[in-house]
């Protein structure tokens, strides 16, 4: 074994890291699948309906880590999407239209189409600019909703119910609604997923690394990190939809400047880049926020040393600090 | 005789007062290694930053393959054909040695816009930026993180990036910069076996290695071309031996 010791870390068995990274979310996915049996010995309800908020909140969190952790694009407009989701639920119900396979598409549309305009006007500049700029078209959007006077304007609207699904109150049980969470939570994973590790993916990455060097090989950058944001965008808007049904209830709260920040710090808080790490990111996020608040009211007093911890660690997060551990534990191992 | 493969006219560059380029013509002819050389502060990197297409020009032409390339941006250039190496290394440090060649193929390999397909099973990429990795011998690197390579390594992989964008014409600004005797030795061999294959511009301080390289160089002077000619012409050139390179010492 000797041999394998004189690897340097960086080429250690990447093969077995993947596994373990496989087997970890794996595991997660199954126990996310059991809790609804679980939770029936405790208090369900506020268990499943936590739970299911926090799964809406990382496919959220999984769609801004694409273009923060993967094309290093720092939006702090990123709320806007579930805005932009729930309003689509939120207006077409209103107008009688409860049917989720409409619902869906005209949110997703609508969320790719607010990122490829924004995003044209955001990527023309970069660092603090890009952020303020996705900051402004955040602000913008929700001063929009708050303006809506015919939806509600700044107190929302209440959802006549859940959307249907076929005509069918198919997501009226709380329980089916949590397993339609959790499938396209499972299903946005996979495919951001091998969105990084495809053809667009390794330029994506690239780009964030050196964007000098991947002009030089021919590619522009702007065309890439325009289309990762616009499947940003349009995955987040998802979630809005998924918000909208949990909650019944739409409002420009859901697209504050404070919600796009909420979500920055699932993303850190996970680990960027690690896609994984943004599902632990929101889960850890909301239930701390729900345990912490039960003790003080100021539970953002006890968060907030925890983030500067994680950035100062530079462990990558959760994510990061658990493959520190899985390696040193592997290590150990070793004769 | 045929029209050259890159025609520089009269090209300038001016920062606010400061003139670098100046009125700067040149002519590549195709297969040919052509060196510039120049005192520091001539516009040697300057020129290659405007013929890449990183910087703008003022005022001046470039003709490559005789269409006019001064208004495209880099990566129009690239994929016409004229791709460059950096002076100072610019790799993908994350990524492995070999994607970092493999992404360079994928640029001129079909569409970037495949979302689903894992890229590193991609056999076409992956052979293609092995061979060249061979060639430059760093095929046994493959696996490892560009950002673990030592120094010499990443010229060579700079040089094996740049090739596989498939150039007609090659930019190398200072490959051998930062190198020991012996990692300059194997660049220099390196240097020499592409020479037949490619059409190359060389921007180089080592004398030694322009003047068995090159089959022609140009002098570069306060951001003019002072002299073009064979090594011999301008060992020979007493404009050249006044201005930049010191009596003697080229003996």
């Amino acid at each position: 074994m000797s041999q394998q010791q004189a690897l340097p870390a960086t080429t250690l068995a990447p093969a077995s890291a993947a596994a373990w990274r496989v087997s970890f979310v794996a595991l997660l996915f199954v126990a996310l699948a059991l809790l609804p049996i679980a939770a029936k010995l405790g208090a369900e309800g506020y268990i499943l309906n936590l739970v299911t908020r926090a799964l809406i909140f990382a496919i959220a969190a999984i769609s801004l880590d694409l273009i923060l952790g993967h094309g290093a694009l720092v939006s702090f407009g990123h709320a806007a999407y579930l805005g932009i989701g729930s309003y689509a639920v939120g207006i077409l119900a209103s107008h009688g239209v409860e049917e989720v396979l409409l619902q869906i598409p005209v949110a997703i549309g609508a969320g790719a189409l607010f990122a490829l305009a924004t995003g044209a006007v955001s990527l023309r500049t970069s660092g603090v600019y890009y952020i303020m700029s996705t900051l402004a078209f955040g602000q913008m959007l929700y001063f929009f909703a708050v303006s809506l006077s015919a939806y509600g304007g700044d107190d929302g609207l209440t959802l006549p119910g859940r959307s249907t699904i076929l005509g069918m109150p198919l997501l009226k049980a709380d329980t089916t609604f949590y397993y339609v969470v959790l499938a396209l939570l499972g299903a946005t994973y996979v495919l951001t997923l091998r969105i990084t590790r495809s053809r667009f993916g390794r330029v994506l990455n690239g780009i964030r690394e050196n964007p000098a060097r991947m002009k030089a090989i021919g590619f522009e950058p702007f065309t890439y990190q325009l289309a990762a944001c616009i499947i940003a965008g349009a995955t987040c808007a998802l979630a809005g939809v998924l918000l909208a049904n949990q909650t019944g209830f739409v409002s420009p709260a859901y697209m504050t400047w404070q919600r796009s920040g909420e979500l920055l710090v699932m993303v850190i808080l996970g680990g960027i880049g690690s896609l994984w790490g943004a599902i632990i990111g929101a889960l850890s996020f909301l239930l701390l926020e729900e345990v912490l608040s039960l003790i003080t009211e100021q539970w953002k007093l006890i968060l907030g040393p925890f983030l500067v911890l994680v950035a100062l660690g530079g462990y990558g997060g959760i994510a990061g600090l658990a493959d520190t551990l899985r390696n040193k534990l592997v290590r150990r191992g070793q004769p | 005789m045929t029209a050259p493969l890159l025609r520089v006219e009269k090209l300038v560059k001016r920062f606010g007062a400061l003139v670098v380029t100046d009125e700067l013509s040149l002519d590549v002819r195709a297969g040919e290694m052509h060196a510039v050389i120049g005192p520091n502060g001539a516009g040697k990197t300057t020129f290659i930053h405007q013929l890449s297409g990183s910087l703008s020009s003022q005022a001046g032409r470039i003709l490559f393959d005789d269409a006019d390339i001064t208004h495209l941006d880099m990566p129009q250039r690239v994929r016409r054909g004229l791709a460059r190496s950096f002076q100072i290394t610019s790799i993908l440090p994350g990524q492995t040695v070999l994607a970092n060649v493999a992404l360079a193929v994928q640029a001129r390999s079909g569409t970037s816009f495949r979302f689903l397909r894992a890229v590193d099973h991609e056999a076409p990429l992956n052979d293609a930026a092995a061979a060249i990795l061979d060639r430059v011998g760093l095929g046994a690197r493959k696996g490892v993180r560009a950002g673990s390579l030592s120094h010499g390594e990443k010229r060579l992989l700079e040089i094996a990036i740049a090739i596989a964008t498939a150039p007609r014409l090659l930019l190398l600004d200072e490959p051998l910069a930062g190198l020991g005797q012996e990692e300059a030795q194997v660049c220099i061999q390196l240097l020499a076996a592409l020479k037949r294959e490619f059409s190359i511009i060389l921007v180089e301080h080592d004398m030694d290695a322009v003047f068995q390289l090159a089959d022609r160089i140009s002098v570069l002077v306060a951001g003019r071309v002072i002299a073009t000619g064979t090594p011999d012409e301008i060992r020979a050139n007493a404009a050249v031996r006044q201005a930049y390179l010191g009596d003697g010492e080229l003996d």
